[in-house]
């Protein structure tokens, strides 16, 4: 048993049973589930969270699931690290890293809504699970069908980094590669959940897929202590995370599991596919889509589905939105790395680049506590590294040489990430 | 004759066109195209239009695969034998 109520439409308000559902009949707006809050009160308490597993499924009564989960047994329930020394750096008191670059078993955010995605498909009594995807979705949902024997499709644009393929067809999925961006590869997929009766995760059982986002939200609040930062800087693609860390906090906050600070969620985006942030700074009510052309590749979605929410959520809650280039990209990436020994993709390198504008424009405070949520995992997308390194040396197996070596990198002014111990 | 148009339809919206998963239309710009398609189904076009007459902002229109925000809106030129789609949005990553 849950505490679902219906699929509700998010604009109209139409109700909908459980059901796959891409979106309204009447005006195509997304569906969204909708819970029975008064009958949670007293019986989703912090006790019986805490009493749950140690992955996303302690939150099981907050999501869209009738039966046992049997699928992400292992997903969620990710590390929240307090970065003291990416703090020191930047000069903040209370700075925090949600690290789902740590996630599994595909090390992204995605195992999250995959699981909650891929428990309902059973539940609806599907065979075969797909999803357009930028790489992270696609790892995702080709591993939890191997695990829980469900056939997987999986429709990718066709210039992804090789680590992004690999990491899914390891795992066995059909996967079609789309000549186009994943913009078009998002509508040939709802095309092919339209005409195919497959489970296409983010279409079809996109309003259990978003779901699942929920818990990114959740884990931060708990692990905080049962508190919200004051601050929560989240990356945009298609707009599902953010809205949906948004709906965890005020979960939480109407169960009386956390008290309102008003909290301020802002949006970071890279400037090579900035359609949300744009819109943010210039105080425009619609966002005007983009043809991506970023290093940040896995959040390169120029019309994103969920983006006027995004804009909604941001505007509401206060907060602000900054875009990164390449450059403050890869730096950002190093920065994490040589601080808190954390190696993301480069949309984790956008997210703290924006959080690092957000907090030399004074949007955040210097003073207030601050998440950044970090959502992939760098060893993905090792080409985007590429030329960001000196050359490492290589030597015969003499200790004199390695001593002349040494020698000579004391010298030189090399950057801390790849300076050795000295002597 | 003027220049038609073929008009696919997702799922979503075929129960407002007696089920058909395509229509070819009249119409020079992408506008008229759609004018040609709500003046026989006036049901559907409360729901792809606002009152304001703007398209609705979670539906996407497609000209042979280039997204119609990318070239004039409803403005567009089409000519015979182009291919019209109309897609909801959808989320991912």
């Amino acid at each position: 048993m849950s505490f679902v109520k219906a699929l509700s439409c998010k604009e109209c308000e139409a109700e909908y049973a459980i059901e796959p559902r891409t979106v309204c009949d009447f005006d195509f707006a997304p569906v969204e589930v909708t819970y029975d809050y008064d009958a949670m009160r007293g019986r989703v308490t912090r006790d019986s969270i805490e009493s749950g597993p140690p992955s996303l499924w302690r939150y099981r009564q907050l999501l869209p699931i009738e039966s046992e989960p049997t699928i992400g047994l292992h997903s969620g329930w990710t590390p929240m690290i307090k970065a003291d020394s990416l703090a020191r750096e930047l000069g903040m008191r209370d700075l925090y890293i949600k690290d789902d670059s740590a996630n599994y078993p595909t090390y992204s955010y995605k195992d999250r809504v995959v699981s909650v995605a891929l428990m309902k498909a059973k539940e609806l009594g599907f065979d075969t699970v797909g999803c357009a995807s930028t790489g992270n979705l696609a790892h995702s949902v080709s591993a939890h069908a191997a695990a829980a024997g469900l056939r997987s499709f999986v429709m990718i644009p066709h210039d992804l980094e090789e680590g992004k393929i690999v990491g899914s067809l390891v795992f066995g999925p059909r996967m079609v590669k789309i000549k186009g961006n994943y913009d078009d590869v998002n509508r040939l997929c709802s095309e092919i959940a339209d005409k195919y009766n497959w489970a296409i995760v983010n279409v079809n059982l996109r309003p259990f897929y978003t779901e699942g986002a929920k818990t990114h939200g959740f884990e931060i609040a708990e692990q905080l202590g049962w508190q919200l930062p004051q601050h929560t800087v989240v990356p945009v693609a298609g707009g599902t995370i953010l809205p949906k860390v948004y709906k965890a906090y005020q979960e939480f906050i109407t169960l009386g599991l956390v008290d309102d600070n008003s909290p301020k969620i802002h949006a970071a985006q890279a400037a090579g596919c900035n359609p949300i942030v744009t819109a943010i700074e210039e105080e425009m009510e619609l966002f005007r889509p983009q043809k991506p052309d970023t290093i940040a590749k896995s959040i390169a979605i120029g019309n994103p589905a969920d983006g006027f929410y995004v804009i909604g959520v941001v505007r509401k809650t206060g907060g602000w939105g900054a875009s990164a280039e390449d450059g403050e990209i890869l730096d950002a990436v190093k920065l994490l790395a040589r601080t808190e020994g954390i190696f993301t993709e480069p949309a984790g390198g956008t997210t703290l680049a924006c959080a690092i504008k957000l907090i030399e424009s004074g949007r955040i405070p210097r003073d207030e506590s601050l998440c950044i949520c970090i959502t992939g995992n760098g060893l993905k997308t090792i080409e985007a590294m590429a030329g960001q390194f000196v050359e490492t040396p290589t030597i015969n197996a003499k200790l004199v040489e390695f001593d002349e070596l040494v020698k000579q990198i004391d010298k030189t002014n090399v950057p801390p990430a790849s300076q050795p111990i000295s002597t | 004759m003027p220049d038609t148009v073929t008009v696919r339809i997702p799922t979503a919206l075929r129960p407002q066109v007696d089920n058909h998963e395509s229509l070819d239309l009249a119409g020079g710009t992408v506008k008229e195209v759609l004018g040609s398609l709500t003046s026989q189904f006036p049901e559907l076009g409360k729901r792809l239009f606002k009152a304001d007459n703007e398209l609705n902002r979670f539906i996407n229109v497609y000209v042979n695969d280039e997204d119609i925000r990318f070239l004039d809106n409803l403005d567009t030129v089409v000519k015979s034998g182009d291919e019209l789609s109309i897609v909801p949005a959808i989320a991912g990553g």
